[in-house]
């Protein structure tokens, strides 16, 4: 089958999009709609004193100016965090209060305190702005350590000293005595800088009460709608879930940001129903980087002890993760489950402790971004590895051999079990792919023209496949991970797949087309994927975490067999035929060894006309089906940066990036290619460009993008991509997942070619040319002194 | 943004009329500056002047090794003249690294030169050259004209009608961007008539685009790469931010200068 799995085939969805065609949240216009504008605080943190909001309401196309006093009378329920962690002392989670709209206090400049409606996005804005809101300043805390220091000012009142939990995973005595008889100790501290997401197209939403019905539509950028549905309805109170539908229409780009249920989606709904006219409250760029969720922003210490061959004996980690001002959807599990349990990374490693605490700060809240604790695992364990053998004086490809774990499943000490890979073979394609023999010749060669020249690898691992419920409930998620799908097949032969995935970006359309086309023949034009809207499609639980291929659709997989196992009974009742000899093939349903054969289409179409089934059946031809994973799935692979840094600036060019993945079946190489591209692009962003960074007040530098630095085209190399594929034991399609792996393997990678570059190991995230220039001149310095 | 009003005159008198008149009014260019500003509700003019309905602010010439280029005259049009390409060809280089082809495409020397960013690149052309900025009340000289950052001698009202730039021998200028804006985070301009050579530097100081005198005095002696390496740069008055601190813009000042001048020396 030409359109089926393994075919470069080109996106369905693209053409609508590079055509202008298609529609997104803010495209949407419905009658009477009038338009939500935020009053936000100016201040990191302070007591709301007063709000007057009597100029704003006698200006000009103002319907209502609302607040957090009537939104929290009107019952709507404080924002929560879905994940319970318990402290290692067995305490549950400090999680402080997160009211949709502010009443008494604000915590992070941004914290919204009240909504215009108005007839226009104009009037809005301009009345917002005469929204008099009076302030008692408190003192802020911005960065990680300081939340945590003696006398800090105190953010929630249920958060003492703003730990939110102090939580361990692993055996800590086991780890101590393993490291301390250990021949060789590589300590670390190590910063996972702060990321804004940066999705393309900006949140946006659509709030419709219909009165008569008292029923809610939300169109919304979500990458869950019916997770988004239920949050909205269980817990924000806004309406029960049969009186609430969330339309979730094309999404330009998420990155996790688009995961949570935000203030100002649960302030539209509300304030829809307060006014009696739809409301539309699109971001611009400027409130997106103050409200969207920020990413990572970890510091923590490291402890690796080897044996005298360089066998890893024992690692040990102590992190301190920003939560930002309050606890976001997901937040809680992202330092925690999404992490320390990836600390083994690809090695042999009997002994591993790792302690997370978790603070408040002044800033905005932290959530998960493309890779989700998975990129601060790697690149903490990834930098280690590097620095190991640089101290040790060995190759850091054969340290990392040494040490590669060559037996599946094996079980980590951070309780994952991984079920296959080929650490070495994804090693060997990508020395090879990279020319790694080459790269003195490389290095000398610049060094004529008076460049550094340098070479860093990363050994990536990840776990994907998000993930079997009874063990995510098992430690304190409040949801099940599961995926559902719905396959319809049309009296015509043509197909619908209703998936609880949700495309924002990843292509489903085409790819999940692309697996019906594979099992039943027919071409992927045939096919439409259905997503988005909790109207349409049964509950499902959205994207993220590289979860729709080896969740989404394997889900699709489980509901094509049941409809299979349907046209093979209808097929061999119409031919006269034992149903064990028919087959599906090449758009027919054939008798296998004759010629006896019905079209796809004539099965549909039997199926629906029911004038001739076996007896009992029911007629029509569609099937559901809920898939639970048996275990999270793992991607893994190698990846090796070459650079050349200026001396003279600190200017680092990527001179070639080589990228060997292990993603199991590939269903579209060129969708994959894709999302590796993109997954680099934002794990260079993370190492070079981008950064988050407040000042001490609490206000956002890099608020806007002349100094957020969002990676170009010219900042990046073309890559040279390889696979290696182990096909994983434990989905039918024995897919892994690769939406997350570029932006988790790149940034080890690039750091440690620059460090190898310029002699210096001490070098923070985002390696800017300032950055890289200190440290040049830092390795010069003692050398000065001599 | 506030409501406003727009105004498109097709003469210097009428645009200039509209301006007296109007409560506060706002002269429009490109409005590559001037809209992002609005939009963001930090500035409010009643009324937009728009200068580019004005033909004669438009246009390059070049008489007896002077060049004039119109207020109005973009970025890229500087940059694609083959008029600038032969009396300075550092100058049509300068604009063709200005910002992205969108930018370049709208945006113009006057209003760049008006605005006084401390990071734009058109300033530090104007001081390295000695240029003269002509305005519908006065001729004033690059060395007058720039009055700290974001701001000029211009009065209100008064429209800036040209740039004239004097011939010089060789000239170069050297670019380092800021990551993330792409504006200079320092630019060093060198030009060089007879014995004597000007170094402009923008994108680093406190108060916008300035002459540095080691440099020039060490360049006048000895025009080449190497005599950069004796001169002491200072990083007092330098700027500071997210981006870079007083002393790497210090040392991007050295080797910026150095590479201006090995681009022609
Ligand atoms: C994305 C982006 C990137 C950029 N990158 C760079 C860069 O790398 N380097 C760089 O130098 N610049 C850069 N710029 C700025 C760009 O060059 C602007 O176009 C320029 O600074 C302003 O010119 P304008 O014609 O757009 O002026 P406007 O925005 O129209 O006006 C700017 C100011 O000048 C006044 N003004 C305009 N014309 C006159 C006149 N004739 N007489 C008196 N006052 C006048 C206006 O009233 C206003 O106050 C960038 C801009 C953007 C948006």
């Amino acid at each position: 089958m030409s359109d089926g799995i393994g075919a470069r085939v080109k996106r369905k969805e693209d053409k609508r999009f590079i055509t202008g065609k298609g529609k997104y949240t803010d495209d949407i216009r419905v009658d009477n709609q009038a338009y939500a504008a935020f009053v936000r605080s100016t201040h990191a943190h302070a007591r709301v004193v007063n709000l007057d909001t009597s100029a704003a309401e006698a200006m000009d196309g103002v319907i209502a100016v609302l607040n957090g006093h009537q939104l929290t009378g009107d019952g709507i329920g404080n924002i929560i965090c879905g994940w319970a962690i318990n402290s290692k002392d067995g305490s549950p989670m400090n999680m402080g209060a997160w009211s949709a709209l502010a009443t008494e206090m604000v915590r992070y400049v941004g914290d919204a305190v009240a909504v215009v409606i108005a007839d226009t996005q104009a009037q809005a804005r301009l009345a917002a702005e005469a929204v008099e809101v009076e302030y008692e300043e408190l003192p802020v805390v911005v960065t990680t350590p300081d939340a945590l220091a003696d006398g800090a000012p105190q953010i929630h009142e249920n958060a003492p000293g703003n730990l939110i939990y102090d939580w361990e995973i692993g055996d800590q005595a086991a780890t101590d005595t393993a490291i301390a008889g250990a021949s060789h100790v590589t300590e670390m501290e190590i910063t996972n800088n702060r990321l804004s997401p940066n999705p393309m197209e900006p949140r946006s939403a659509v709030a419709i009460y219909d009165e008569g019905e008292d029923h809610y539509t939300l169109y919304t950028t979500s990458q869950n709608p019916h997770v988004a549905r239920l949050v909205l309805s269980a817990f924000y109170n806004v309406a029960p879930e049969h009186k609430l539908r969330v339309i979730a229409p094309d999404v330009g780009g998420g990155f996790g940001s688009k995961i949570y249920i935000y203030p100002e989606e649960i302030t539209c709904l509300w304030a829809s129903m307060k006014t009696g006219r739809s409301v539309k409250w699109t971001s611009d760029r400027s409130e997106a980087f103050i409200t969207d969720a920020h990413g990572r922003d970890h510091i923590s210490t490291a402890k690796m002890g080897f044996d005298a061959a360089g066998r890893i004996l024992g690692l040990k980690v102590d992190t301190i993760a920003n939560f930002g001002a309050y606890m976001s959807l997901f937040s809680s599990a992202v330092p925690t489950y999404l992490y320390a349990t990836l600390l083994s990374g690809q090695y042999n490693i009997s002994n591993i402790h790792a302690n997370v605490r978790a603070v408040y700060t002044n800033t905005v809240p932290v959530d998960a971004y493309r890779g989700a604790g998975r990129p601060e695992a790697c690149y903490l364990v990834e930098r280690m590895m590097e620095t190991a053998a640089r101290e040790m004086g060995m190759d850091p490809a054969e340290l990392r051999r040494i040490n590669f774990i060559q037996e599946f499943p094996h079980e980590t000490p951070v309780i994952m079990t991984y079920d296959t890979g080929d650490f070495d073979g994804n090693m060997d394609k990508a020395q090879a792919a990279a020319d790694v023999a080459g790269f003195a010749a490389r290095k000398a060669e610049a060094a004529a023209r008076g460049k550094l020249r340098g070479i860093g690898y990363s050994a990536y691992i990840e776990a994907c496949g998000i993930a079997p419920s009874a063990a995510v409930g098992s430690l304190g998620a409040g949801v099940g991970l599961w995926e559902s799908a719905e396959v319809r097949v049309n009296p015509v032969g043509t197909v619908e797949i209703l998936t609880g995935s949700h495309s924002h970006g990843q292509g489903h359309e085409t790819t999940f087309a692309q697996i019906v086309a594979e099992r039943f023949g027919i071409p992927i034009d045939n096919v439409q994927v259905v997503h988005g809207d909790t109207d349409k499609v049964q509950f499902g639980m959205g994207t993220y975490g590289s979860r729709s291929g080896a969740v989404g659709m394997s889900a699709i997989v489980k509901a094509m067999d049941k409809v299979e196992a349907k046209v093979k009974k209808i097929a061999a009742h119409t031919l006269e035929a034992s149903e064990d000899d028919i087959v599906i093939e090449g758009g027919e349903v054939k008798v296998a060894g004759t010629d006896k054969s019905m079209a796809w289409h004539e099965v549909g179409l039997a199926a629906y006309l029911a004038h001739n089934l076996p007896e009992g059946m029911e007629p029509g031809l569609k099937e559901g089906a809920f898939y639970d994973p048996v275990n999270f799935t793992f991607p893994a692979g190698v990846y090796i940066a070459e650079v050349e840094v200026d001396p003279e600036t600190g200017v680092t060019d990527i001179v070639q990036f080589t990228a060997a993945d292990d993603f199991g079946t590939i269903i579209n190489p060129m969708i994959v290619e894709g999302q590796v591209h993109g997954g680099i692009a934002q794990g260079v962003g993370q190492a070079m460009l981008e950064h988050a960074v407040y000042d001490e007040d609490g206000q956002l530098l890099s608020g806007s993008y002349m100094d957020y630095c969002m990676p170009r085209a010219d900042d990046l190399p073309s890559y040279t991509l390889d696979h290696n594929t182990t096909v994983c034991p434990n989905n039918p399609l024995g897919m892994k997942g690769c939406g997350e792996a570029g932006a988790i393997g790149t940034p080890p990678a690039i750091i440690n070619a620059i460090t190898d570059a310029i002699g210096n190991n001490d070098l923070a995230m985002p390696a800017t040319p300032q950055t890289v220039w200190r440290a040049i001149q830092a390795a010069k310095a003692p050398l000065a002194a001599e | 943004m506030y409501p406003t009003t727009y105004h498109k005159p097709e003469t210097l008198e009428a645009a200039s009329a509209t301006l007296g008149d109007a409560e506060e009014a706002k002269i429009l260019a490109g409005g590559h500056t001037l809209l992002p500003t609005m939009k963001n509700h930090l500035a409010a003019p009643t009324d937009l002047v728009d200068i580019r309905g004005i033909a004669a602010l438009n246009g390059i010439s070049e008489d007896g090794g002077t060049l004039t280029i119109g207020a109005t005259t973009t970025h890229a049009e500087v940059s694609n003249s083959p008029v600038v390409a032969s009396a300075c060809p550092a100058l049509a280089c300068l604009a063709g690294g200005i910002g992205d082809p969108a930018v370049r495409h709208v945006g113009t020397i006057g209003g760049s030169v008006a605005n006084n960013d401390p990071a734009a690149d058109y300033p530090a052309a104007v001081l390295g050259l000695g240029a003269t900025v002509v305005t519908n009340r006065r001729d004033i000289a690059a060395e007058d004209f720039f009055d700290g950052m974001f701001a000029t001698v211009l009065e209100e009202g008064e429209i800036i009608t040209s740039v004239r730039f004097p011939k010089c021998d060789l000239a170069g200028y050297s670019k380092f961007p800021n990551p993330a804006s792409r504006y200079a985070m320092v630019g060093v301009f060198v030009a060089k008539s007879g014995g004597s050579v000007r170094v402009a530097v923008t994108g680093a100081g406190e108060d916008g685009v300035f002459r540095h005198e080691g440099l020039e005095a060490a360049l006048s002696a000895n025009f080449s790469p190497d005599a950069v390496d004796g001169v002491a740069i200072s990083s007092d008055g330098l700027l500071s931010d997210l981006h870079g601190d007083a002393d790497y813009r210090a040392n991007l000042i050295r080797v910026m200068a150095k590479r201006a001048v090995s681009a022609v020396a």
